[in-house]
């Protein structure tokens, strides 16, 4: 495997990223939540001044946690959009002809592309979530506990998005390994959403699908653990009744799962290569 | 220790050096399908090999298991004398696809120097850019590939092929896309490839194209090599054209003695083995009454020869 190869491809990605009209859409959609959530986070001040400080603090969050699920939810599209056609669409179009024929091993192009993915991912999370953080500071007052974690962990549900984007992407076509990704992201989601319920109503049986779940694509175990990052701490144990709700999380992430999703990736990411070596172009 | 090497060095460069392709049983099925059945063949060095076949023969499957594109199902590929499972061993080679299409958002010049980045070489860029002018793209390198042309984006396949200083260069269908002009260009390239003792494997449809850069031609029909040699072994046999009247029976045996004869009406066509029997063979048929009112040697063109191989294979099974 060769280094230059690998990041020569990663550069490729994000310029391919840069230029193409994904990134003006992701852009488009981004400043629109943004500037919605701002209208949102200043109304919510102006017409409920009277809330107990309690009572602000959970708006807040809940508020805070719902629109970084949008700002998830458009990392987690434009990746699997951006992830589906740079494989499939090359191989497709005959692109990846020309460039598979030179001296470069498949693994370093798919390891290249997969790194040029992940770093752009990243930027956006990083600066959407930045941006949205200073919004809820600026109208509402709130900064949360754990910014960098929750960022990083939102970071990493992209990353686990795309790797699966990729992987779908070495045997499918480009579009519906987009969709196939988006549709498993939202199939977790609720699928944790239905354990939270059942872990609040005590139904043991109903809370492990939510873990199951978890455990067979990460994405919905990192999103719980940014959203406890975002949140007040201690919110769940004052106000018990706010429990099961989607857009709360009383789960502190623990070391094993973020091995757990690291070997997760990795073996996706071995599964994507073993799958484009064996591919015919 | 550096001594010893040098020796080492001096004994490699003293041996032959091993052909630009050599493939041997290459195999592929594709479900029941069977595209590529046994085929073995070898491109020396400087050479300019030509693979010819009606579609589906499987030219473009071959050249991409060469490639590492396609995996074989059986066979060995040497590509510079390295085996092909060795990325290396595509240091050296220059590839045009048969479909071809180079990032839309990247400009010329930025496939060029991507593709140099990535064959390893170190490629100056003005050596790049009269790459570019060669296929006629020097005032376009600035531009973005997604608004070329099919023609203007198969010159710049072509370019991008020549740029890392190949030893081997696989054209698959180089002037599918091209314009008369176009094509007068790549057989200009070719020959100039061919001066400058790069290796090249052509598979082209465009059969007069084949036949004036060629050296060796290889021919494909149904996955197999139906033929393969050099223009003159493939096309060595001469041919001689009759327009006669008044041949009866003996006069037909006569000229059936000379090579195998085809008729039609008054026009005979046999095949010569030795174009010195001409004037005895005209001598013996006015000898046996006949009226000859034309006589006309020919060659056999590729394209003749071609059909010729490809509808005695069809009738064989």
């Amino acid at each position: 495997m060769n280094a230059r190869t690998v990041l020569t491809i990663a550069a490729l990605t994000l310029r391919e990223a840069a230029r193409r009209k994904v990134l003006r859409s992701l852009a488009v959609m981004t400043v629109a939540l943004l500037s919605l959530s701002a209208w949102g986070f200043y109304r919510l001040d102006a017409e409920f001044g009277g809330l107990t400080s309690g009572e602000a603090r959970i708006a807040s969050s809940v508020v805070l946690n719902l629109v970084m699920f949008g700002l998830s939810m458009i990392a987690a599209l434009g990746t699997a959009f951006l992830a589906g056609p740079t494989m499939a669409g090359e191989m497709e179009s005959g692109t990846a002809l020309a460039i598979l024929a030179r001296p470069i091993r498949r693994e370093a192009v798919l390891l290249g592309k997969w790194l040029g993915l992940v770093t752009f991912g990243s930027v956006f999370v990083a600066l959407a979530g930045l941006t949205q953080l200073v919004i809820v500071w600026v109208t509402m007052g709130y900064w949360p506990p754990s910014p960098v974690v929750g960022l990083a962990l939102l970071a990493g549900q992209t990353a686990v998005l795309l790797t699966v984007g990729l992987l779908l992407s070495t045997a499918i076509s480009p579009m519906a390994s987009g969709i196939v990704a988006v549709g498993l992201f939202g199939a977790t989601w609720i699928a944790g959403v239905v354990g939270g319920l059942g872990d609040a109503l005590g139904n043991e049986s109903v809370a492990r699908v939510g873990t199951v779940s978890r455990m067979i694509l990460p994405t919905d175990g990192l999103w719980r653990g940014a959203m406890s990052s975002f949140q007040e701490p201690n919110l769940l144990s004052q106000f018990t009744e706010v429990r099961g709700q989607p857009f709360l999380s009383d789960d502190e992430l623990t070391i094993p799962y973020l091995a757990w999703t690291a070997v997760w990736v990795a073996l996706i990411l071995g599964l994507a290569a073993l799958s484009f070596r064996r591919r015919d172009l | 220790m550096t001594a010893g090497s040098t020796a080492t060095r001096q004994l490699l460069d003293e041996l032959p050096r091993s052909p630009a392709v050599w493939c041997s049983g290459l195999r592929k099925r594709y479900r029941r399908h069977t595209a590529v059945d046994d085929v073995s063949f070898t491109v020396g060095r400087g050479e300019v090999l030509g693979l010819l076949g009606p579609n589906g023969a499987g030219k473009t499957t071959v050249i991409k298991m060469l490639l590492g594109l396609v995996r074989p199902d059986a066979g060995d590929v040497l590509l510079l004398g390295r085996p092909a499972r060795d990325p290396r061993a595509r240091a050296r080679v220059g590839y045009l696809p048969e479909l071809f299409r180079y990032q839309p958002w990247l400009t010329a010049a930025e496939v060029m120097a991507l593709h140099v980045r990535l064959a390893g070489v170190t490629v100056p860029d003005e050596e790049r850019r009269e790459c570019l002018a060669t296929v006629g793209l020097a005032d376009r390198a600035g531009d973005r590939v997604g608004g070329f042309s099919k023609g203007m984006q198969q010159r710049l396949g072509l370019a991008v092929a020549l740029v890392a200083r190949p030893e081997l260069i696989v054209l698959d269908e180089p002037t599918s896309a091209l314009d008369p002009i176009g094509r007068a260009d790549v057989r200009d390239l070719l020959l100039s490839l061919k001066e400058r003792q790069v290796a090249v494997l052509l598979n082209s449809h465009l059969i007069g194209e084949v036949e004036r850069v060629c050296d060796r031609v290889v021919i494909l029909d149904k996955g197999k090599v139906a033929a393969s040699g050099t223009l003159a072994e493939l096309l060595g046999q001469r041919e001689l054209r009759l327009r006669l009247d008044g041949v009866g029976p003996e006069a037909e045996a006569r000229l059936a003695a000379e090579g195998q004869l085809t008729r039609a009406g008054d026009d005979f066509t046999v095949a010569l083995r030795d174009t010195a029997a001409v004037p005895d063979l005209v001598a013996d048929l006015v000898g046996l009454g006949v009226r000859v009112h034309a006589v006309e040697p020919g060659r056999i063109s590729l394209e003749e020869r071609l059909l010729d191989i490809l509808r005695a294979g069809s009738d064989h099974r």
